[in-house]
C-alpha cells in the first residue's frame, strides 16, 4: 500500500467517526427537544401544587369543601369552592347539551351522507369554528346572544350562564364533529356492505353499525371537548358574570374556576397575596378535571387502538 | 310471494327511504347553522366595527374617550409577542416532532414524553397562564413583559406543533427512507434532504394553525401581566405590553357602547388575521397536497 492510499484510508475514517460524532450529537440534541414537553408538564404540576399547599395549612380543607360561599376577598372569607365548581359545572353542561348532539349529527352526515365533495369543502369551514379567539365568542355571547335570549325569557339577568354556555356549545361543535367523524370514517367499508346487502337502510347502517364500531373514538371525542368546555375561559369570564355561587340557575349570573382567576388576575397581583393563592387553588382544581377526563380519553382511546390492531 | 307481502314489503323501503331523506336534511340542517352561526357573529362585527376602521384607529393609543382611542398598541404588542413565540416554539416543537417520530425506540421514555405531549395539548390555556406567572414573572424575574408573554404563549402551542411534525413525517412513505440509506446517507442526511422536505407543507399547516391560536389568545396573557393601558411601544424584549385581544377584552367590558363599538372593530382586525392565518393553512395543505402524491 502507498502512502497516499494510507493517508486516504485514514482521512475516511476520520470523516467517518466525524459523522458518527455529528449523528450521535443532533440525536441528543432532538432527544433534549422532546424532553423539554415533559418539563413543561413537570412545572406546571410543580408550580400549581408548591403555590397552593402552604394555603391549605392556614385554611383548612375542610372549608374549602363544606363552605358553599366563595368570597376570599372579603373581610369575612369564605373558601367554599363548591360555588366556583358548580359554576363551572353549569356551563359545561349547558355547552355539551349543544356541542355533543350538534357535532355527533354533523359527524354522522359528513361521514356517511355527504359526497366527497361537499366533505372538502364543510369540514375546514366548520373547524373555522374552532379557530376563531374566544374572546370573540365572549363579545358575540354578551351583546348578542344574551339581547335576544332577553327577548324570550324576560327576567333573564344581563350576564347569565346560558348565553355562555349556549356560545361555548357552539364553539367546541367542530371539536366533537372532526374527531368523530374520524373514527367513523375508520370504520371499513365492508361493515357498511354487509349491513346494506342485508337490506339496511343509509339510516340503520349509521345507528347500528357505523356509531357502535367507532363508539371507542366517538367517545374519545365527547371527552375531549368536556375537557375542552372546563377549561373555557374568556366566553364565561365575559358573559356569564363574575359572581360566585352555588347553585345550577342558568337565567343568572354565575363564576366558573377559570372566570374567577381572570378576575382576580386583571389587577396588579403581588406574589403572596390572597389573591394569588387563591387562584392556585382554583387552578389546581381545574387541572384535577381536566387531567381525570384526559386520562379517561387517552384510556379510551388506547382500547380503540387494540381493538382496530 | 302474495301480494300483501310485497306491498308491506314496499311500504317498508319507502319508510326506509324516507328516513334517509330526513336524515340527510336534518344533518345538513345542523350543519348549515352551525356555519350560520359564523356569518352572523362576522357580520354583526362588521356592521358595528366596520365604520370605526380607520387609519386613525390603526395608530392611536388608548384613550378614556372611545372615538379617539386606537390599536397601535395592541397590533404592534401583538406581533412582537407572536414573533417571540414563533422563534422559540417552532425550532423546538420540530425538532420534538423530528425525534419521536425519526431516533425514538419504543420504550418506556418514548411512551410517557408521547402521552405527556397529548396531555399537555388538553390542558386549558389558564393553566398555563398561571404556572407563568409563578415561573417566569417571579421566579426567573422577567416581570410583565414581551418575553414573558412570548415565553407563555411558546409552551402552549408547544404541543399543536409537535403533534402536527409527527403527522406530517408519517406521511413520508418508508421507501424514500430505505431508497436515501441504501445509497449511504446518514439518518440526518436523510432527515435534512428529504424527509424534512417533503413533510414541508404538513409542517407549515400546523405551524401557522398554532400561531393563529397564539394571536387569538387572551387568557394566560391576563395573568401574566399584559398592560391594558399602556401609551408607548415596547422597544425591547424586556418592555411591557399589551396585545389585541386584551385591549378588545378591556373595551368589553366597559359599560359604555362607543367602547363595545371599539371592540367590535378590534375584533373584526383579530377576525381577520385569524381567518387569513386559517386560509393560508387551508392553501399550504391544498398545495402540498397536489405537489406529492406516492
Amino acid at each position: 500500500m502507498t502512502t497516499d492510499e494510507k493517508n486516504k484510508m485514514l482521512n475516511n475514517k476520520k470523516a467517518a467517526l466525524k459523522r458518527k460524532i455529528q449523528e450521535k450529537l443532533i440525536e441528543f440534541i432532538l432527544f433534549i427537544c422532546a424532553l423539554s414537553s415533559v418539563v413543561i408538564t413537570f412545572f406546571i404540576i410543580y408550580t400549581l401544587v408548591s403555590e397552593s399547599v402552604p394555603f391549605f395549612k392556614e385554611v383548612p380543607i375542610s372549608m374549602f369543601i363544606f363552605e358553599t360561599e366563595w368570597t376570599p376577598l372579603f373581610e369575612n372569607a369564605k373558601y367554599g369552592l363548591i360555588a366556583l365548581i358548580s359554576g363551572t359545572a353549569l356551563t359545561t353542561t349547558i355547552a355539551l347539551s349543544v356541542a355533543i348532539p350538534l357535532g355527533l349529527i354533523t359527524s354522522v352526515y359528513l361521514s356517511e351522507y355527504a359526497s366527497p365533495k361537499y366533505r372538502e369543502i364543510f369540514k375546514p369551514l366548520l373547524e373555522l369554528l374552532a379557530a376563531i379567539p374566544t374572546v370573540v365568542y365572549g363579545y358575540f355571547a354578551m351583546l348578542l346572544v344574551t339581547p335576544f335570549l332577553q327577548k324570550i325569557f324576560p327576567n333573564m339577568s344581563s350576564f347569565n350562564a346560558l348565553s355562555a354556555g349556549l356560545v361555548m356549545g357552539i364553539m367546541i361543535i367542530p371539536y366533537v364533529s372532526s374527531l368523530s367523524e374520524d373514527a367513523m370514517r375508520a370504520v371499513p367499508q365492508s361493515l357498511r356492505e354487509g349491513s346494506q346487502a342485508l337490506g339496511a337502510s343509509k339510516f340503520q347502517t349509521s345507528i347500528q353499525v357505523v356509531i357502535p364500531s367507532a363508539f371507542s373514538g366517538i367517545a374519545s371525542a365527547f371527552v375531549l371537548a368536556i375537557s375542552r368546555a372546563l377549561g373555557e375561559t374568556m366566553v364565561v369570564a365575559i358573559a356569564a358574570g363574575l359572581e360566585p355561587k352555588f347553585g345550577f340557575d342558568p337565567f343568572g349570573p354565575t363564576e366558573t374556576l377559570t372566570a374567577y382567576i381572570v378576575q382576580v388576575s386583571q389587577g396588579d397581583l403581588p406574589q403572596g397575596s390572597i389573591g394569588y393563592r387563591t387562584i392556585y387553588i382554583a387552578g389546581l382544581t381545574l387541572l384535577i378535571f381536566t387531567l381525570t377526563f384526559n386520562i379517561i380519553g387517552l384510556i379510551i382511546r388506547h382500547r380503540l387502538e387494540k381493538k382496530v390492531r | 310471494m302474495s301480494r300483501a307481502k310485497i306491498n308491506t314489503t314496499n311500504e317498508t323501503v319507502k319508510k326506509l327511504k324516507r328516513q334517509d331523506l330526513i336524515f340527510s336534511c336534518v344533518g345538513l340542517t345542523v350543519l348549515l347553522s352551525a356555519l350560520l352561526v359564523l356569518v352572523v357573529l362576522i357580520y354583526d362585527m362588521a356592521h358595528t366595527g366596520l365604520p370605526r376602521l380607520s387609519f386613525d384607529f390603526f395608530t392611536s393609543y388608548p384613550s378614556r374617550f372611545a372615538e379617539r382611542a386606537g390599536i397601535l398598541a395592541g397590533w404592534v404588542g401583538s406581533l412582537l409577542v407572536v414573533a417571540t413565540t414563533a422563534l422559540l416554539a417552532i425550532p423546538l416543537g420540530i425538532a420534538a416532532g423530528i425525534y419521536l417520530e425519526e431516533y425514538s425506540k419504543k420504550n418506556w421514555i418514548t411512551r410517557i414524553i408521547e402521552i405527556n405531549i397529548l396531555n399537555l395539548a388538553g390542558i386549558p390555556s389558564i393553566i398555563y397562564g398561571i404556572m407563568a406567572l409563578a415561573l417566569f414573572v417571579y421566579q426567573f424575574a422577567l416581570k410583565q413583559s414581551v418575553l414573558t408573554a412570548g415565553l407563555t404563549l411558546a409552551l402552549l402551542i408547544l404541543p399543536i406543533i409537535i403533534v402536527a411534525t409527527r403527522e406530517a413525517i408519517k406521511t413520508v412513505p418508508s421507501h424514500i427512507r430505505e431508497a436515501s440509506y441504501s445509497l449511504g446517507a446518514t439518518r440526518w442526511q436523510t432527515i435534512r434532504y428529504h424527509i424534512l422536505p417533503y413533510s414541508f407543507g404538513g409542517i407549515m399547516t400546523g405551524v401557522v394553525i398554532a400561531l393563529s391560536r397564539a394571536i387569538g389568545e387572551t387568557a394566560p396573557l391576563l395573568t401574566v401581566g399584559a398592560v391594558i393601558f399602556i401609551g408607548f411601544l415596547p422597544t425591547s424584549l424586556m418592555d411591557s405590553y399589551t396585545v389585541l385581544p386584551i385591549q378588545m377584552f378591556n373595551w368589553i367590558s366597559r359599560p359604555q357602547d362607543d367602547f363595545h363599538v371599539n371592540a367590535a372593530a378590534a375584533g373584526l382586525v383579530l377576525l381577520s388575521m385569524t381567518l387569513l392565518l386559517n386560509g393560508l393553512a387551508i392553501y399550504i395543505r391544498y398545495n402540498f397536497r397536489k405537489k406529492y402524491k406516492w
